[in-house]
């Protein structure tokens, strides 16, 4: 029987930027550096700051196409994941929000190599990197509204928070 | 930021620091001025220097790729270590990397 699963949240951040390509490093490097509080390896940190530069990116690139600049929202969450016959596991979680254009088709846009973005050389591998660097990724869109991403990560830690 | 070498025949770009969507724009443009003006056999980006990358890195190597089978060139993929070896590998573009 699988048992239940409880999460409680250690710590948290958010944090609003204007979808401004100089703050692509800066969200990255911020939510890594709120990570590292778990001890994480440099592969771990490293995938972490690949999916978060890739989600801010899409924001930058295609949630705020042109000259439009729009906010991003970025909440990152320090989990303790609690299972009945376990001892807790560390879960980071990140919340990337836009409210931007949306996305028509999502199935679509997660196709590797699928950009709308040729010609500024895209390559269309965005999803394809949170989707592997990360454990779990989630995707909601509203045309006109926004587009919401959520992304968690088990990390292999030391100790637990 | 890139450091570029031209020998005529062999150009190697020595990219620096971090490739991301808002670097990747820079690190384009001043590797396609060298392009435009000669047309070199091979095109080697050296990855020694870089700290971090996304998958702008993917559409900087493919772009440029791009240029050189225009001309008949070749481009070869040196020094990724690391995180760059990791989405280069993810990529499929192991084929590119000079052993």
């Amino acid at each position: 029987m699988k048992s239940k699963t409880k999460s409680i949240i250690k710590n948290q951040f958010r944090l609003v930027i204007p979808s401004r390509s100089q703050n692509e490093a800066f969200a990255r490097v911020a939510v890594s550096a709120f990570a590292s509080q778990l001890d994480p390896t440099i592969e771990e940190i490293n995938d972490i700051k690949a999916a978060v530069s890739e989600a801010v990116t899409n924001c930058v690139v295609h949630a705020y196409p042109g000259d439009t600049v729009g906010q991003i929202e970025i909440i990152a969450r320090i989990m303790s994941d609690y299972r009945a016959d376990n001892l807790p596991d560390n879960v980071f979680y990140i919340r990337i929000r836009d409210k931007g254009c949306g996305i028509a088709d999502i199935e679509q846009a997660k196709t590797p190599l699928f950009t709308t973005c040729a010609e500024g050389e895209r390559a269309g591998l965005g999803f394809a990197v949170m989707e592997s660097f990360m454990d779990k990724l989630k995707v909601s869109s509203k045309i006109g509204g926004g587009t919401t991403i959520i992304m968690s990560k088990r990390l292999v830690t030391k100790q637990s928070v | 930021m890139v450091e570029i070498k031209n020998t005529g025949e062999h150009v190697t770009a020595d990219i620096k620091g971090d490739i991301d969507h808002h670097n990747a724009a820079n690190i384009r443009s001043e590797i396609d001025a060298v392009l435009e003006n000669s047309t070199p056999r091979v095109l080697i980006l050296d990855f020694a220097g870089v700290k971090f990358m996304d998958s702008s890195g993917i559409g900087l190597i493919l772009g440029r790729k791009r240029v050189l089978d225009g001309f008949g060139g070749k481009l070869f993929i040196k020094n990724a270590v690391g995180h760059a070896e990791k989405i280069i590998k993810m990529a499929g573009l192991s084929g590119l990397i000079l052993k």
